[in-house]
Order: C-alpha cells, then sequence, then structure tokens
C-alpha cells in the first residue's frame, strides 16, 4: 500500500502544471521534513507499544520461564528454564505435545475448511446480487446479519440450536425430515466439529460477501457489454471478467479470514465453553486451557510462541507466492 | 451480468433461498425463542410459540443485572471507539500525505499485529496489568480502563490501514488549495480532510465498535462482577440447574439491536470504506 501511496506522490508531481510547484516545494519543506509526521504517530505508536508490542517481548521471555501459579504476583522471579517448555510442547510422544499436535491438525483442517467455504458462499452471493432485482436490498442487507451480530449472541443462539433434546438441528434432522435414526449429541463428541464449522462459516461469509461485493462495484459495467456483444454467455462473463477482477481482492481477503479463523478464539469459547471438545479443539482454546486452567503460563507462552511462528512462516510463504504470482500477471 | 438465460436466473433463485434460511435462521430462533414461556423452551423444539409471551423480556433484567453489563459495554466500547477514530485518523494522515523515514516499517509493524492471536498477548497482559497494580495501586486489571485500552489497539490496525487508503482516494489539491489558503497541517486536517473523509470515519468507527462490543477473551478474562461486559455476563442465565434458554435468546436481542441497528444505516459507508481502503 504504502509503495503506490509514494507512486502517486511522484506521478502528482511530474503531472503537476509548472505553476503549482513553487507552492507544493514551500509545503514540503515547511513539512515534509519537520517532526509532524512521527507527532501524528505518536499516538498509534505508544498503543501499539504498550499492548502489543511489550507484551510480545513478556511473552517470548514468558515462554523461556517455569512459570507456574506460584509466581503469578511476581513472574520476574520465576526461574529460567531455557527450552524446555518448548521441548515439552514439540515432545509429541509425551501427553502434552501429542494433545498439542492433536490441537494443531484440527485447527488446520477446520481452518481449511472454513476459510474455503465461507470465501466460496461469499463469491457466489456477491456475483448473484451483482445486478438489481427485486429485493436485492433487503437480501443484502439480510446477508449481512451474521457479520454485524455480536458474536457471543450469535454463537449462543446456534449453542441453543445444537442442544440435543431441545433444541431446533434435531428436531429438523430427526423429527421433521427423519434423516438421522436417533438424535445425535452435537456439542460433544466427534459431531462438534461440524457444528463449529457451520457455526464459523456462518459467522464469516458475510465478510467475504461484503469486501466482494465492495470490489464488484469497481468493475466497469462497458466490459461486460462488450462481452456480451462479442456472443460471451454468462459464465464466460463470470470467468472471464468478475473473476479475475476479484484476483487482488481475494488475495488480501484469503489471508484475513485464514489470520482470523486460525487464531479465532470467541466462536468455541461460547459454543463449548472453556474446555472444547477432542475433535473441536482449536489451537487458541487449547493454550488458553493449558495455561488458566493448569494455570502453567510458561507452558502457554511457548505453545503461543509456537504458533506465532507457525503464523508468520504461512504469511510470508503466501505474500511472496502471491507477489510473484502478481508479478508474472503484470 | 448481460442477458442472463432463464436457467441462470433459477439458479440464482434457488441459491439466494437457501443462503437466506442459512442465514436468517438463528435470528429467527432468537426471535421467536423469546418470545416463549419457559416450559416451550425447555421440551422439544417448536417453531410457534405455545402461548406468547412478553415475560422473558422482563425478566431479564432481574435474572442478571444486564442493564449494568450494559451500562459497563457501553462505556467501554464506546470508549475504545473514539480513541481508536481519533488515533487511526492522525496516523492515516500521517502515512497517506507525509514522506517520511520508517514509514514502511511503520505500516508493515502495524499490519503484521493484526495477525497474532489475541492469546499471545492474553497472558502478558494479564500478568502485566497484576503487576502494575501490586507495584503502582493503578488497578488496569479488573478495571473498565485496562479493558479500553486493550480493545482500542485490537481495531487500530484495521483502521489505520482502512482510512490511510481512504485518505489517499481524497485528492491532494484539496489540501494544496488549504495550505495556499495560508492554512496549518492540523486545520487542513480538521477543517478539510476530516469532512471529506467521513464515510471512511464512519466506516472505521462502525468496525471499532462492533470488535469491541463482541469480544469475549479478553472480557472473561479482565474483568470482576462491577466491570463485567455483556460478552461475559450473558453467560449468568445458565444457572447450575437450568438454562433460561428464552431469556438468553430475548436478552441476545436486546444486546443485538444497538449494534445491527448502527451497522444497517451505516452499511453503505462500511462498503465505501472498504471499497477504497482494502480493495486497493
Amino acid at each position: 500500500m504504502s509503495e503506490k501511496v509514494i507512486d502517486r506522490q511522484t506521478v502528482g508531481k511530474e503531472a503537476a502544471p509548472k505553476g503549482a510547484a513553487p507552492a507544493r516545494r514551500r509545503l514540503r519543506d515547511k513539512f515534509g521534513r519537520s517532526a509532524l509526521p512521527y507527532l501524528l504517530l505518536l499516538p498509534a505508536l505508544l498503543a501499539e507499544l504498550l499492548i502489543h508490542l511489550v507484551p510480545m517481548v513478556t511473552g517470548i521471555v514468558m515462554a523461556f520461564k517455569q512459570l507456574t501459579q506460584f509466581f503469578i504476583r511476581d513472574w520476574g522471579s520465576a526461574p529460567w528454564s531455557g527450552f524446555d517448555n518448548f521441548k515439552v510442547a514439540l515432545e509429541f510422544d509425551a501427553p502434552v505435545g501429542k494433545a498439542l499436535l492433536h490441537s494443531f491438525w484440527v485447527t488446520c483442517g477446520f481452518t481449511v475448511l472454513s476459510v474455503g467455504l465461507s470465501w466460496l458462499i461469499g463469491v457466489t452471493a456477491s456475483i448473484f446480487t451483482q445486478d438489481a432485482f427485486r429485493g436485492r436490498g433487503l437480501l443484502r442487507a439480510a446477508f449481512m446479519l451474521p457479520y454485524a451480530l455480536p458474536v457471543f449472541a450469535a454463537v449462543i443462539t446456534w449453542s441453543f440450536m445444537f442442544q440435543r433434546d431441545t433444541g431446533l438441528i434435531n428436531h429438523v434432522l430427526h423429527d421433521q425430515l427423519h434423516l438421522t435414526s436417533d438424535k445425535p449429541f452435537w456439542l460433544i463428541g466427534d459431531n462438534s466439529f461440524w457444528a463449529l464449522l457451520t457455526v464459523s462459516v456462518w459467522k464469516s461469509w458475510p465478510f467475504a460477501f461484503l469486501t466482494l461485493t465492495a470490489g464488484l462495484q469497481n468493475i466497469p459495467r462497458e466490459l461486460y457489454e462488450a462481452a456480451a456483444l462479442d456472443g460471451a454467455g454468462v459464465w464466460q462473463q463470470i470467468r472471464r471478467i468478475t473473476l479475475p477482477s476479484l484476483r487482488p481482492v481475494n488475495l488480501v481477503l484469503v489471508l484475513v479470514l485464514f489470520l482470523w479463523t486460525f487464531n479465532d478464539f470467541n466462536t468455541p469459547f461460547v459454543l463449548f465453553g472453556k474446555s472444547a471438545p477432542q475433535a473441536a479443539d482449536l489451537i487458541s482454546i487449547h493454550i488458553y486451557q493449558s495455561s488458566f486452567i493448569t494455570w502453567n503460563f510458561g507452558q502457554g507462552s511457548a505453545m503461543s510462541v509456537l504458533l506465532l511462528l507457525f503464523l508468520l512462516l504461512v504469511t510470508a510463504v503466501y505474500l511472496f507466492a502471491t507477489n510473484r504470482r502478481r508479478g508474472e500477471a503484470e | 451480468m448481460i442477458n442472463p438465460p432463464a436457467s441462470f436466473r433459477w439458479l440464482r433463485r434457488v441459491v439466494l433461498l437457501v443462503l437466506a434460511v442459512f442465514t436468517l435462521t438463528p435470528v429467527a430462533v432468537m426471535l421467536s425463542s423469546s418470545l416463549k414461556p419457559l416450559r416451550d423452551v425447555q421440551g422439544p423444539w417448536r417453531w410457534i410459540p405455545s402461548e406468547l409471551t412478553f415475560r422473558p423480556y422482563i425478566d431479564i433484567w432481574k435474572t442478571v443485572p444486564l442493564a449494568k453489563y450494559f451500562t459497563n459495554s457501553l462505556i467501554v466500547a464506546g470508549s475504545a471507539t473514539a480513541l481508536s477514530v481519533l488515533i487511526a485518523l492522525l496516523a492515516g494522515y500521517a502515512v497517506s500525505r507525509y514522506r517520511f523515514r520508517g514509514k514502511k516499517i511503520f505500516t508493515i509493524t502495524v499490519l503484521s499485529t493484526q495477525m497474532f492471536p489475541g492469546i499471545l498477548f492474553l497472558l502478558p497482559l494479564f500478568l502485566i496489568f497484576v503487576n502494575i497494580g501490586n507495584s503502582t495501586g493503578i488497578a488496569l486489571y479488573g478495571s473498565r480502563g485496562g479493558l479500553i485500552l486493550t480493545y482500542l489497539t485490537f481495531s487500530l490496525p484495521f483502521s489505520i490501514w482502512m482510512l490511510a487508503g481512504y485518505l489517499d482516494s481524497i485528492p491532494r489539491d484539496l489540501d494544496e488549495a488549504a495550505a495556499v489558503d495560508g492554512c496549518g497541517p492540523i486545520r487542513t486536517l480538521v477543517q478539510i480532510i476530516v469532512p471529506a473523509a467521513l464515510p471512511g470515519i464512519i466506516a472505521v468507527a462502525v468496525y471499532a465498535f462492533m470488535t469491541a462490543w463482541g469480544e469475549v477473551l479478553f472480557a472473561s478474562v479482565m474483568t470482576n462482577d462491577q466491570t463485567r461486559t455483556l460478552a461475559v455476563g450473558l453467560q449468568g442465565y445458565a444457572t447450575q440447574t437450568d438454562v433460561y434458554w428464552n431469556q438468553v435468546m430475548a436478552a441476545s436481542l436486546v444486546v443485538s439491536l444497538p449494534v445491527v441497528a448502527g451497522f444497517l444505516l451505516l452499511q453503505r459507508y462500511l462498503v465505501a470504506g472498504l471499497t477504497a481502503g482494502a480493495v486497493k
């Protein structure tokens, strides 16, 4: 983004008429090299430093400490433990490491499915509501509702719907459609994965829809008219015009959805409470539980650091791959 | 799309209908259950209440101190939003209008904090807040101030990014005209940029408010009986023996109303903000 800003500034400078140059130079001399931009950034920097960077450094230090409940009041005095916390987390034959690895795979599967489905539904819905028809405004508003509803209120409603004996899901599946022979449990056991996935997709696809709808508004209608004149059908118009125009939006959208879904804590926490069932043991909940239920903060921090390293790696690979693809396309 | 055939239009209708049902079912459940007597929500599911009652809407205020949680949420989310918009506006203005050393590092750092899992900050912040409280007497842990500070930074990265993008779409000629007229940078920001960027500012405010209103993790660890927000307070309807589902649904509806109404009123700004900020 910052490159674009600079581009525009240089382009603007070259294109400016001669008469405007002195005023522009005066403006730049007066403020450009002064401390003003830094002053403007100062509040943001302080806030970031205080809540993001200092805790992060603290968290990394904590990961190397033997930080149990005895040291909560004065965590600095907790003994150093070197890489022990990391060793325990990565020892996949022992209980702690095994559980962490399991949680990691569950989170990976869950994230891929949730992001994929959310994106697919978001694209479909935004393309299908691109043209005006009666009731489109109402429908769009309805589609954005899950994004607007507070997470805890929405997810608590889903947990009511998933109740075994009193919930809507089993009533429809068993009593009305006779699809299941028995009323299954949804919030415990293996089904919990699918319950969590349903809620997650329900909650995230509207963001994809919103972003993609915004992206679609930039496509000039003449493109479609020209294509239709050349005899392109609807599917060809979608494949050749709509989808390629959405590519820059998609690059950002998929990354943001991935990070949000991978780190999601709110959904499983409201749906299952402090400890999620095995099949839906997302990594955030797992770390929360390892830290606050067993009060082993050092161990929890080590797991957090590992998680962060993984996310950094994925993001870097993703940005590198998409940048190269974009470079090739241009 | 130009000239869609009838088959496409039918497919479109079916898909949109299915999606509408998927999207709206929880809302229908909320509404219908909130008007049911307790025996209805404790028995097998029924779409239509056996008897229409508004009792849950009265009881919700007594079963848990909902009004207090509401006030707490309003104070916390409102303050976090106001601060976040102000700080993001200043930073977005700097990023959009000035060239300075370290700009790239700043934008990358700010954006990358977006990907840190909340759980990573939770433990250290918890300990830092507790330790600050022990050594200086400033109660951050359990206070609204601590929560405001935390939420402020959650929405900040995305807000700065969106606002910088939005400000980029405002022609620079406006600033220059103001400068020629003798306006300093701050007056230019207040009198020229803010009115022109209002849709972007509203979009950021909506985003920040929704982020703060819906956050659960920090609210559940960092609050006490006095400062509890709605996100945690709603769990109070589940007692050891009973879950008052009709009250839970009524309360969910009531706490959703302000954000949903605000969102629907302002959603066109949000789309405008996204178009300019996120989509470029």
